[in-house]
């Protein structure tokens, strides 16, 4: 659609932007404030500049639960991405199955997060839980409050289960998106099924696995809720992600300056990692359309 | 084909299904029974645990508190996002490329060390442990999105209409809300749906914008872990009683949300 230039239009914007602006930059002004001082009552504080920086960036423990962040989220999103495709693949696609499945599908995506963490906790224990139940009477020895390994797959699982569905759904709209005419060419010319996902497919959802990943990646990276609930971060450290380390640096050792400065660096890891991702993605994209329109 | 499809979405289905179903089933157990005896269904079924939470008011208020916020978001993020999106789906103006990546950029700040901030924000101005407080806050999730989804809804509905309504003489408001708004009437069902996911679900924001008053569901579960151990029962029929509002919501937008998703620009 060509839209008409037209600044006032920002009126009409403005109070999504105050908004946001109010619940977003204050408190992360707030948060740029205590990351430069060292405070310790409400009367005396202490400008200390990049100090808390650049001790949090030699600290083992952010390093370590950093690693683990990444890991953690690459490892969920490299399980979510082609499963949900999958899913949406495979998903009816009129009908009542098609509502069925869609409201099936979308049970994990309003359950509350802790009662995902919850949910998990009971499932996978060994003696009250269907999961940890079957897989110790399979004779596998499988605990996830003791084994390290146990731990991190079982947070990993309960992440699929949690946010698959929404990779599968997104995709699932992509797909209907696209027209009939497609399949029908794709058949005449007698495409294989891989053919017809490949370059029919793959491409249509592009827009919407772009989204899907950003949020996931987002989500993922802030975890704090199921992990808590469900091992609590433990055993050891070893399911401990970075929320949950600034968690207990910022209310439980009260080292505000410290956690306040690595949530900034945090941030922008976030920031950074998202905006890569998208401007690489439309650059692409961009280059792609340009081509076209020269070959035709 | 066909066939492999249909095993593959009942096998995905019954991995979605089994940990609820295994909440379902622990809800209608006793806490002697959960511990005791392994079964998969119950064997002495009993709706004690469910009795629990309603005769008890700070328990079945954790719900109504948990609804009344959401609902309130699901309004406040409607009223902004509405203009904001037909700005985005009808106009150019400085800084609209960047304004949305802007909005999904709020979405990006790590909670933990947010929380203080806010929760200092939100006493200052004298909102604490008010339902209003965490509705607001969560607009943070839900606004971005409704920005979204809404401007691909309203870019799919022709311009024209607009122009020809002003000259048939209507003005704006009136426009926008005689005409303009039963288009996208779907929209408007799959933004509450998503308004409604990310307010009900989030739990860090509610719970440390809240206190008594306006306390959440999800918070007042915790209280199922005590010092003698977990009661288990009770955990079970609360954490199923707050999927049901969920299923309720996502049955009545359930033919919306696949073309939501679709018409949303990236």
């Amino acid at each position: 659609m060509n839209k008409t230039q037209n600044n006032k239009a920002w009126f009409l914007v403005l109070p999504v932007f105050l908004l946001v602006a109010f619940s977003a930059i204050i408190p992360l002004m707030t948060v740029v404030n205590y990351s430069v001082q060292d405070i310790f009552d409400q009367n005396s504080a202490y400008f200390v500049g990049v100090e808390w920086y650049r001790e949090v960036l030699q600290d083992p423990r952010l390093q370590d639960s950093l690693m683990r962040q990444f890991m953690y989220s690459g490892s969920v999103l490299a399980i979510e991405i082609p499963l949900g495709i999958a899913v949406a693949l495979m998903m009816p696609t009129r009908g009542a199955m098609a509502s069925l499945s869609l409201i099936v599908l979308a049970i994990p995506l309003l359950i509350p997060w802790n009662v995902v963490g919850t949910i998990w906790q009971i499932f996978a224990r060994a003696d009250i839980g269907l999961l940890g139940y079957v897989i110790n009477g399979m004779g596998i020895d499988y605990n996830y409050a003791n084994n390290p390994i146990d731990a991190w797959m079982t947070v990993v699982l309960m992440d699929v289960w949690h946010w698959t569905s929404l990779i599968a759904l997104l995709c699932y709209s992509g797909l209907r998106a696209i027209p009939d005419a497609y399949y029908q060419a794709a058949k005449i010319d007698r495409a294989s099924n891989w053919a017809i996902f490949k370059y029919i497919q793959l491409p249509k959802l592009k827009g919407v696995l772009i989204i899907g990943i950003l949020l996931r990646f987002m989500d993922s990276f802030m975890i704090y809720t199921e992990p808590f609930v469900l091992t609590g971060g433990g055993p050891g450290n070893s399911t401990t992600f970075l929320s949950q380390t600034l968690t207990k640096m910022a209310i439980g050792q009260f080292d505000i300056g410290p956690a306040a400065a690595f949530s900034i660096i945090y941030f922008l890891i976030v920031l950074l990692v998202s905006w890569l991702f998208f401007t690489t993605i439309s650059q692409l994209d961009k280059d792609k359309s340009k081509e076209m329109s020269h070959e035709s | 084909m066909s066939r492999r499809k249909n095993v593959g979405i009942w096998a995905y289905s019954v991995f979605v299904l089994l940990p609820v179903y295994w909440l379902i089933n622990m809800s209608f157990k006793s806490n002697e029974e959960i511990l005791g005896t392994f079964s998969l269904w119950p064997q002495h079924f009993t709706w004690a645990n469910y009795q629990v939470i309603f005769t008890d008011p700070s328990w079945y208020n954790g719900y109504f508190n948990s609804i009344y916020y959401v609902v309130l978001n699901s309004i406040i993020t409607l009223i902004v996002a509405l203009p904001a999106a037909y700005a985005f789906s009808r106009y150019k103006f400085v800084g609209d490329k960047h304004l949305f990546f802007w909005l999904l950029t709020n979405r990006m700040a790590p909670p933990a060390v947010f929380l203080l901030p806010f929760f200092q924000l939100y006493s200052s101005v004298g909102l604490f442990d008010t339902h209003i407080a965490v509705a607001l806050a969560h607009c943070l999730f839900s606004v971005p999105l409704a920005v979204w989804i809404l401007e691909g809804f309203m870019s799919s509905v022709p311009k024209e209409i607009d122009e020809t309504a002003y000259i048939d003489g209507y003005s704006f408001p009136r426009f926008f809300i005689r005409i303009f708004l039963p288009l996208i009437s779907s929209g408007i069902g799959v933004t509450v749906f998503f308004s409604f996911m990310f307010s009900w679900v989030e739990l860090l924001l509610a719970r440390t914008l809240t206190s008594v008053e306006a306390k959440p569901i999800a918070a007042i579960m915790t209280r199922t872990i005590g010092a003698s151990g977990v009661d288990w029962g009770v955990l079970a029929a609360a954490g199923v009683l707050t999927i049901i509002p969920g299923i309720l919501v996502i049955y009545f937008v359930r033919n919306h949300v696949a073309k939501g998703f679709a018409l949303g620009r990236v």
